[in-house]
């Protein structure tokens, strides 16, 4: 499944224009940033910690805590 | 400001948008000030389970060009009561406390829950960025140190980002260390050694104990088009040490009534869990970005596998829908199935073979978890914005083992359901 996963960013990245700096209107909005809240990415990751077992994906660091 | 000025920081923005570190500034922010993000969220489960209040703050200062530090606290204060393990039975069922002094008493057809655990957690984060060798390539250090009665978590994180093709591509690779130990309330439960009668004694190896997590990721953020970015992260992680729950416990059955055994001189029928010292985890992790004509689209999907069975799927959906003058609105999806562990177990059978690792923490069985919830945010004066938000986060357990006797009468799985509701305000503070 893993090995499979690894497929779709190839087809993808294959797909892409190149995007010139003075087209980046768009893609300078706060609204388009990866993360638009930080803190609110934070807290749900917090809670889903501490009522799953799966963690982590969007990067490394964090922290843990006696709540799993 | 000077037009050149204004292109410089159109580009600036442009480019930290793709490196993705923080949230991105607004264009005519005062210098050398604080952006300052709080927010405090109130969290509630049903039927008097865990309620938690978390106030946070956090600010980011740009020190010099492409310098910038973050500071984070939180501040965590639960109540209320968690399953302890043990499933609900036609009998009334006494349990003991952690310090071994004290007895509480489940009434028959009730889950047991147990209030222990609960308190309050402080968490303070750094980070500070600077770039390295050229303007191409930045490094980001970490550090992070959480406390609560019986829990503390060290941890040091490196983040390295370098950019290509005019800024369209970022590769990061990143290493983060935690060091955490626990110190619980009665000391270190013997695995799979009975809870013993208040006031007996306890069974313990020890008053606490320690893991080391060694994660690894590998990144890459690409500009798809105008309209579209991409991220695509693999994960690696490793945990190595003390990974049970010291709170948590095994109800021991009857192979025929399915009801607890009787207490054999001061031994409770209920054994303390034991999972392995061991585990190694990887993470897919997709997003993608898209800008429609006004409105953002926000899609991510994980996909989680581990050593102890536990696979899982992940999606969160955003959906910035523009109301104009600066407010929006953020309708919220996400859906969450995870697969059991493979000793995840609802119970044990009196005189049966004990498995090498068990455990009954809902938290490593089979479920989904469906998350609907919705953000308001309006700007305030010319550089704030307040925001609501409001979800409804509903888990659905799935049965593991075929119910024994007894055990068809009640729900092995009962489902929780959670209500948050959180206030933020984001503001520049100085400068």
């Amino acid at each position: 499944m893993f090995k499979l996963l690894l497929v779709i960013p190839l087809m993808l990245l294959s797909a892409c224009t190149t995007v010139q700096p003075w087209e980046k209107d768009l893609l300078a909005k706060p609204s388009m940033a990866l993360v638009t809240s930080e803190i609110d990415n934070a807290l749900d990751e917090h809670i889903y910690f501490s009522k799953e077992a799966s963690m982590g994906g969007q990067g490394v660091g964090g922290g843990g805590c006696g709540c799993n | 400001m000077s037009s050149n000025k204004r292109i410089r920081e159109k580009l600036t923005l442009a480019s930290a948008t793709l490196l993705q570190l923080s949230n991105v500034a607004a264009a005519d922010k005062p210098d050398d000030a604080w952006d300052v993000s709080s927010a405090i969220l109130f969290y509630s489960e049903n039927d008097g389970r865990v309620s938690a209040i978390e106030p946070v703050i956090s600010g980011t200062r740009e020190l010099a060009e492409g310098e910038k530090v973050n500071l984070k606290l939180v501040l965590d204060s639960l109540t209320g009561a968690t399953p302890n393990g043990a499933h609900a039975s036609s009998s009334s069922q006494t349990f003991t406390n952690p310090s071994g002094k004290q007895a509480y008493t489940i009434a028959p057809g009730e889950l047991p829950l147990d209030d222990t655990f609960l308190d309050t957690r402080v968490a303070f984060s750094g980070s500070y960025e600077m770039p390295v060798i050229d303007n191409y390539s930045r490094i980001i250090l970490g550090g992070n140190l959480s406390k609560e009665f019986d829990y503390t978590s060290l941890g040091v994180s490196a983040n390295f980002l370098r950019d290509y093709n005019n800024r369209n591509t970022t590769f990061s690779a990143a290493l983060g260390l935690n060091a955490d130990s626990i110190e619980p309330s009665g000391g270190i439960p013997t695995p799979f050694a009975n809870m013993k009668v208040a006031g007996t004694g306890t069974n313990r190896d020890g008053a606490d104990d320690s893991k080391t997590i060694t994660d690894f990721m590998l990144g890459v953020t690409q500009v798809i088009n105008r309209r579209t970015l991409m991220q695509f992260n693999l994960g690696f992680s490793s945990t190595s040490g003390y990974m049970n729950d010291p709170y948590k416990i095994i109800s021991v059955i009857d192979g025929t009534t399915g009801l607890p055994i009787a207490a054999v001189g001061d031994d409770l029928p209920y054994l303390y869990e034991n999972r392995p010292d061991s585990r190694s985890r990887q993470t897919f992790f997709w997003k993608t970005v898209h800008h429609l004509t006004e409105d953002v689209i926000n899609v991510s999907y994980r996909y989680h596998t581990d050593d102890w069975g536990i696979d899982s799927h992940t999606i969160d959906f955003h959906y910035r829908y523009e109301l104009g003058n600066g407010r929006y609105l953020q309708p919220h999806l996400r859906y969450y199935s995870q697969a059991a562990a493979d000793f995840f177990v609802t119970s044990l059978v009196d005189g049966a073979p004990l498995p090498q690792y068990a455990s009954a923490d809902y938290r490593l069985g089979e479920f989904v978890t469906s998350t609907i919830g919705l953000k308001y945010a309006m700007p305030v004066g010319k550089n704030s914005e307040f925001s609501v938000r409001a979800e409804v986060i509903s888990q659905v357990q799935s049965e593991v083992d075929t119910p024994i006797g007894d055990q068809v009468n009640h729900d092995l799985t009962p489902d929780t359901d959670a209500y948050i509701i959180q206030f933020g305000y984001n503001f520049y503070f100085g400068g």
